[in-house]
């Protein structure tokens, strides 16, 4: 067993600050967004009002997916699942009256990410904010979009040549701004177990870094901005396990493997979100519950943000009430729990020790198996991460069924009758605004200068250089997201995937 | 013996959360029914199109993106369009009950909210033979 070392000291097992929590939280960082830009704009400046402390924006369906509000194919999901960006207008509709150069925020988006990102961009420059003030996360991690939540548009070379332009521009010009959040959390909440969650997660980071460095870049020069994003999920120790060790785990392949110098590369810096496929339709106040204890997990184990799920979740997008109560589970564990006094509290415990050697160990096992593979990219190819959590995710419901794993309300303690909650509803309304909106923004814009802007887009995909200047002309002609995603489909194919069982 | 009931699993719409899918799917296969899966992102002509091909007695419908109301009818029509009413639809996902009671009204069999047991899924389906 490894001694478990010092908070702030490597491999950093017990946390990358020495003080952790005692000089500063984490950021209370609420992921939301539904309807229409206008209506996501007026709840982050609620959410911003009521004590939150940064923002996380969520796109609706078709966005994440590259298509704009008017396209057919979006018909039914407008703004269901998140706010919908069509063009640089929606995207400065959504921080209207917000200074991007102070607030930090986080984008949840994959396949379009820098599309998205250059909207940003020129939203922040129309503000005047100095890009160097920029901060934020880009969520941007496609290898999970192939490997778990499958978002994606184009075939992963062609993808991943997207996400090394973003991470090369981000080092030049955007210092404090995270191009990319490494992600596990949707990995579980495809059914993965926690060390697959580890393992793959940064197995992806390895692929990232080995991209970058191909480009040219150093370690040093990129590391230092690379950020991860775990699931905070129901069994208590192994989670805070699964967030020692992939610290430790992290810190020793950077150095192990591209000789980072710089301690700020070693440091794995995460967000956590609780489980959103551990809440159930059944008794849904239960939900609270396992939030706080999952949240209460994500802390213990030092993460550096938190999202906690409101507990309508399994129902719908989340109510205002039931967003707000969720934020307060963090204020309270914060603030009255007194967890925040001392880093790394489980430090030296014989258990959560042991879980954090073992997970270590499996983690490690899955990632030489795919570097056996040749990389995360043929294992994708070969369809191996998706078929190792689909085993794992079957597993799991089997049991359920079985009642040999418990899920309270659902196969145990059911009540005959179920309390209602009030829920939040989205009508088709936001998507025939949204296709106003379009419509009136494309007879306003020059035609000529959007096809000019999209054939420069073509013809540098076609080539090697960096794609964010171009990507960054034509949303400010305001190219759609659609227009863009399909001259860059043009260019690089799409991908659909095998489908397996 | 009759012959083991054949069944199509579909994700429609730009959703891609597959877990529950899959899952319905080997559930069906270990109860012994032949599974076609689809993949994802179809639409709902390339469902029924798959539906008619395949020759299946079911159809389970997965959405769990709340673009139900306007995707489920679409299959719906499809079927009376192409004279394939015989074929019964099942649907899946974070479906509030009105709307349930709703697409249940419009002719599907069952909807299947979350929590249901693999049980009871396989169980409706199997009574569709």
């Amino acid at each position: 067993m490894l001694t478990p070392g010092q908070p702030g000291t490597f491999p950093y097992t017990r946390g990358i600050h020495e003080t952790m929590y005692q000089k500063r939280l984490w950021t209370m960082r609420q992921f939301s967004g539904f309807s229409t830009p206008e209506e996501t704009n007026a709840r982050y400046r609620y959410l911003l009002a009521q004590g939150q402390t940064g923002l996380s924006v969520a796109f609706d369906l078709p966005t994440l997916m590259g298509y704009d509000s008017d396209d057919p194919i979006s018909e039914g999901e407008v703004g269901k699942c998140g706010a919908p960006v069509s063009s640089l207008e929606d995207m400065e509709t959504l921080f209207e009256g917000i200074p991007l150069a102070e607030v930090s925020v986080s984008m949840t988006i994959n396949s379009p990410a820098a599309v998205i990102w250059a909207m940003y961009l020129a939203a922040a420059e129309k503000q005047g904010a100095d890009p160097a003030r920029l901060s934020g996360t880009l969520q941007n991690d496609i290898l999970k979009e192939y490997i778990a939540q499958k978002e994606f548009l184009y075939p992963p070379r062609p993808s991943m040549r997207l996400v090394t332009d973003t991470i090369e521009y981000a080092t030049r010009y955007t210092p404090r701004f995270n191009p990319i959040s490494i992600s596990g959390y949707h990995i579980r909440e495809a059914g993965s177990t926690a060390a697959q969650e580890l393992a793959f997660t940064l197995r992806d980071g390895i692929e990232y870094a080995d991209w970058a460095i191909e480009r040219g870049l150093h370690i040093d020069d990129f590391a230092p901005r690379l950020s991860f994003f775990f699931n905070a999920h129901n069994d208590f120790f192994e989670e805070i396990a699964k967030y020692r060790a992939a610290r430790r785990l992290w810190a020793l392949l950077v150095s192990e493997r591209y000789g980072a110098k710089d301690e700020r590369s070693l440091k794995l810096r995460f967000h956590a979100q609780t489980a959103g496929c551990s809440l159930t339709w059944q008794q849904p106040y239960n939900n609270v519950v396992r939030t706080a204890v999952q949240a209460m997990a994500a802390v213990l184990g030092g993460t550096q943000s938190l999202h906690t799920n409101s507990l309508d979740e399994a129902l719908a997008l989340p109510s205002e009430a039931a967003a707000t109560l969720a934020l307060r589970t963090q204020q309270v564990i914060a603030y009255e729990s007194g967890v925040v006094a001392v880093p790394d509290p489980f430090g030296g415990s014989h258990y959560v020790e042991q879980l954090t050697d073992e997970l270590e160990a499996k983690a490690r096992e899955y990632i030489a198996k795919i570097d056996g593979m040749g990389g995360m990219i043929p294992a994708i190819e070969q369809s191996y991460p998706q078929l190792e959590i689909a085993n794992a995710s079957y597993a799991f419901q089997k049991k359920v069924e079985a009642g040999d794993a418990v899920v309270v309300g659902v196969n145990r303690f059911r009540n005959e009758t179920e309390v209602p909650v009030a829920t939040l509803r989205i009508g088709e309304e936001a998507g025939r605004a949204q296709v106003a909106k379009l419509k009136s923004l494309r007879s306003r814009r020059n035609a000529a200068a959007v096809a000019h802007c999209l054939d420069e887009l073509r013809e540098a995909a076609r080539g090697a250089d960096n794609l964010m200047v171009p990507l960054t002309n034509a949303v400010r002609a305001y190219a759609t997201l659609g227009e863009v995603c399909s001259a860059l489909r043009d260019v690089f194919g799409a991908w659909t995937e095998r489908p397996v069982i | 013996m009759k012959p083991p009931i054949r069944v199509l699993v579909a994700k429609p719409g730009l959703d891609g959360h597959d877990r529950g899918a899959r899952v319905i799917a080997r559930a069906l296969r270990d109860a012994g029914m032949e599974v076609i899966y689809t993949g994802l992102r179809q639409t709902p002509e390339m469902i029924v199109n798959a539906a008619l091909q395949e020759d299946v007695r079911v159809i389970g419908l997965s959405i769990l993106s709340g673009a139900h109301n306007v995707i489920v009818p679409k299959v719906l029509e499809l079927l009376r369009e192409k004279e394939m009413s015989d074929v019964k639809v099942v649907v899946g996902g974070i479906i509030p009950d009105e709307d349930a009671r709703e697409l249940e009204r419009q002719g599907v069999v069952k909807v299947f909210q979350p929590g249901a047991p693999l049980e009871s899924i396989v169980n409706i389906i199997a009574a569709c033979a």
